[in-house]
């Protein structure tokens, strides 16, 4: 039992300074209730990864992540065997017959476990965090469908291995890709966009703890308004959080237009980005 | 109706509603009522939407159809000055005169609880109108036009800024904020309309009507300035779909090939035991790519919407050309440098562009042009992208221009924005452009991305 209610799953996220809404705790919950993976998909810098982390922060369990790329295989996502290693008990042995090597070298002290593996025998509770699961190969995601759908995992020399318990797994997406339906009907779906202002001052009030919560509340506006412009990046979570340590940093306590016109590289990125918003904002 | 029938009834009207709800999403949700608490509303919501609704696209139309299957109270039960009480125990909203009315109003679009509740009163009082003996009927408009929530604006706005300088920062987060909460205000309104009109004449019916197409069904030809806008978000990840899709890759394994000389030079210090084999990087060929794109009247909603996927295009490819055309061509990359803002781009290339001569599409003489002087645009590492419907007003085709055009490029691919029954009909020539460049029907996202995913 991960969680006992959506309720629960609330509370103990907070205690570990992750604040969630009704849709994220009952996704959350159910993802434990049900023993279904939760693919958490949404732009950059909402929370996705963090959301892994504070599950596992909040119920003491182990965190195996997987980060996902282009070219990931499964020789980097499952196991592999450790060619180095065997090529040279091989030619330490080459006196031995070929069989009793074989049977040597294709045995656990041989093996190289990957993140996937290691979360499916792991025997502490674990959270198995696939992180960006778009940018790997589509091949990837049938491996992923595989694995998600019996927890076990066939090694033809060793045999078949099966889950002690279910690890809790959470995938997530910056959605440059459209992922697989038969992916998208496994699991559970929580969609993380932009938080409200209130809840996103709360945010920077709970990661930033010596901000006065007017300024909080301030910046949480401002950002607010900030993505409502036509960006090529709308700032993130990750960068109201910046710039309020940034503001502390400088000892700022108002938000006014001076102060957002001299920190404006700290929200915005792009050049292009920052002129649109000193013209639209009048800054 | 029971709760099963209720589940049956809300997963079949969300089938209706275009959204692919599989048998096997169907059951986790039935599952997940189990273990939450089903007096929870908002956890009601969120356990259906994480089982079933799994593209954001699909959530408005969730949400309407939420809203009329597990609706929030029911008429007749619900006691409008017991829920609204917390919030404002003094006034009672079905015999307040209008100006307190719109001075609880005000407060809500600052901010203040039980939006809800308030808006549901005042469909009763306002939203009713009567329809026949004994019927009635239901409307929004007569709420807001009661109400009138905009005329609040410049009293709200007063107040805030209370002294502050107008039409800097301050006054752009203020709007921001009160016009946010006048559309959550519009909302409830319209939710609750639609719950009595359910309630008066059944869920179906008005289920049919309330709900939108998602985003990546509306059709290009018919899009409105606001979809344009939703649709900018989808264009950056078809954009990198497509850049994908025509890159060819050296698909030679995972890792690329074997490096040979790398892996036996290595081996030398292991006494020639390959101990580490080292393999070539994969090096993906870039393409370039030449859009040519009808930006006449008769597709403008699409052309904008091909404009913006060839602007977000731009970052994905090494070279990209673009060119519009009426009855003349002109080149517009100049308009989507790197870092340019999308909408500033958007105005000037209407402005500054030269794509019109007489003014009617031309699609004959538009090639004609664009293979004299920008011919050499198209070479044998080129994709050539045509958007358009090929409606040329009964001028000549040009179709040996095309032909020629075609030949050289390394790929071409038409894109029609008109569905295929109306091909061949009056001034297309969706055929004779089609037998040369492969024309597909391409009406919305749904059929951009389908178009994508097939190009290998
Ligand atoms: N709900 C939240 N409560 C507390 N902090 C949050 C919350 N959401 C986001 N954050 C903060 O925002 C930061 C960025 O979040 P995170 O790295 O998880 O984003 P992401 O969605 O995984 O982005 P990317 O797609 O770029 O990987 C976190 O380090 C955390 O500090
Ligand atoms: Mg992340």
């Amino acid at each position: 039992m991960w969680f006992a209610s959506p309720a629960d799953v609330r509370e103990r996220l907070s205690a570990v300074d992750y604040l969630s809404d009704a849709s994220i705790a009952t996704s959350v919950f159910l993802a434990g209730a049900l023993g279904k993976p939760l693919l958490a998909e949404g732009p950059a810098g909402v929370g996705k990864t963090q959301l892994a982390k504070a599950v596992a922060a909040a119920t003491g369990a182990q965190l195996v992540r997987l980060q996902c790329y282009e070219g990931l295989d499964e020789a980097r996502a499952l196991y592999e065997w450790n060619y180095k290693k065997q090529l040279l008990r091989i030619q330490a042995g080459s006196d031995r017959d070929w069989d009793a090597t074989h049977d040597d070298i294709f045995t656990e002290e041989f093996l190289l476990e990957r993140p996937l593996l290691r979360a499916i025998r792991s025997e502490v509770p674990t959270v198995l965090l696939i992180d960006e699961i778009d940018k790997a190969d589509v091949e990837v995601e049938g491996l992923l469908l595989e694995i998600l759908s019996d927890y076990q995992v066939t090694i033809p020399e060793l045999g078949t291995i099966s889950a002690v318990r279910k690890p809790y797994v959470v995938l997530t997406s910056n959605a440059t890709r459209e992922l697989s339906e038969a992916l998208k009907r496994r699991c559970l779906y929580l969609h993380l966009e932009y938080p409200t202002p209130e809840r996103e001052r709360d945010i920077v009030l709970a990661q930033v703890p010596t901000i006065e919560a007017g300024l909080a509340e301030q910046l949480a506006r401002t950002v607010a308004t900030m993505r409502t412009l036509e960006l090529k990046k709308a700032p993130s979570i990750a960068e109201t959080i910046d710039w309020a340590n940034t503001l502390l940093a400088l000892g700022r306590t108002e938000l006014d237009e001076a102060t957002i016109g001299a920190t404006l590289g700290v929200v915005l990125k792009h050049a292009s980005d920052q002129t649109r918003a000193r013209k639209e904002l009048a800054l | 109706m029971s709760l099963l029938d209720r589940h049956i009834g809300f997963v079949h009207a969300l089938r209706e509603a275009g959204l692919p709800v599989s048998l096997a999403e169907g059951l986790d949700a039935a599952r997940a009522l189990q273990v939450i608490d089903l007096s929870e509303r908002d956890s009601l919501r969120a356990a259906y939407a994480s089982t079933l609704v799994k593209r954001p696209s699909h959530r408005p139309g969730f949400d309407v159809l939420f809203d009329l299957w597990f609706p929030a109270s029911t008429s007749g039960l619900y006691d409008p000055r017991q829920e609204g009480g917390s919030h404002a125990p003094d006034l009672d909203l079905e015999a307040a005169p209008l100006p307190e009315l719109r001075d609880r109003l005000a407060r809500l679009l600052l901010g203040a609880e039980g939006m809800n509740e308030f808006a549901r009163a005042m469909v009763e009082r306002f939203g009713r109108q009567p329809a026949g003996p004994g019927r009635q009927n239901w409307f929004s408009y007569s709420v807001m036009r009661a109400l009138s929530p905009e005329t609040l604006m410049a009293r709200l706005l007063a107040e805030v800024l209370a002294g502050q300088e107008r039409g800097g920062l301050a006054e752009k987060v203020a709007r921001q904020r009160i016009n946010e909460n006048t559309r959550r205000f519009e909302e409830a309104v319209s939710t609750d309309v639609r719950r009595r009109i359910a309630e008066d004449s059944g869920i179906e019916r008005i289920a049919r009507s309330a709900v939108r197409p998602p985003l990546e069904q509306l059709d290009f030809l018919r899009i409105t300035k606001a979809d344009l806008a939703r649709l900018r978000r989808e264009v950056h990840p078809l954009a990198r779909r497509l850049a994908a899709r025509l890159t060819v890759k050296h698909r030679l394994g995972h890792r690329g090939r074997l490096d040979f000389r790398r892996t036996v030079r290595a081996s030398l210090s292991s006494g020639g035991v390959p101990l580490n084999t080292f393999n070539k990087p994969r090096r993906p060929h870039k393409p370039e790519l030449v859009v040519l794109c009808d930006t006449s009247d008769s597709v403008a909603s699409f052309a904008h919407f091909t404009l913006l996927l060839t602007y977000a295009l731009r970052e994905q490819f090494t070279k990209v050309r673009a060119f519009g055309f009426v009855d003349t061509v002109d080149e517009i990359t100049r308009f989507f440098v790197p870092g340019a803002d999308v909408v500033e781009a958007m105005t000037r290339l209407t402005q500054e562009a030269d794509m019109v001569r007489f003014g009617r599409t031309n699609y004959g003489h538009a090639l004609e042009e664009f293979a004299e002087r920008y011919g050499d645009a198209i070479g044998p590492k080129t994709s050539l992208l045509i958007l358009g419907d090929a409606r040329s007003n009964y001028q000549p085709p040009a179709l040996e221009t095309l032909r020629r055009l075609s030949a050289g490029a390394r790929h071409a691919y038409w894109l029609n924005p008109e569905p295929t029954a109306q091909w061949d009909t009056g001034d297309s020539l969706a055929t004779a452009y089609g037998g040369i460049v492969p024309m597909h029907e391409c009406r919305n996202v749904a059929q951009l991305a389908a178009f994508i995913e097939e190009l290998a």
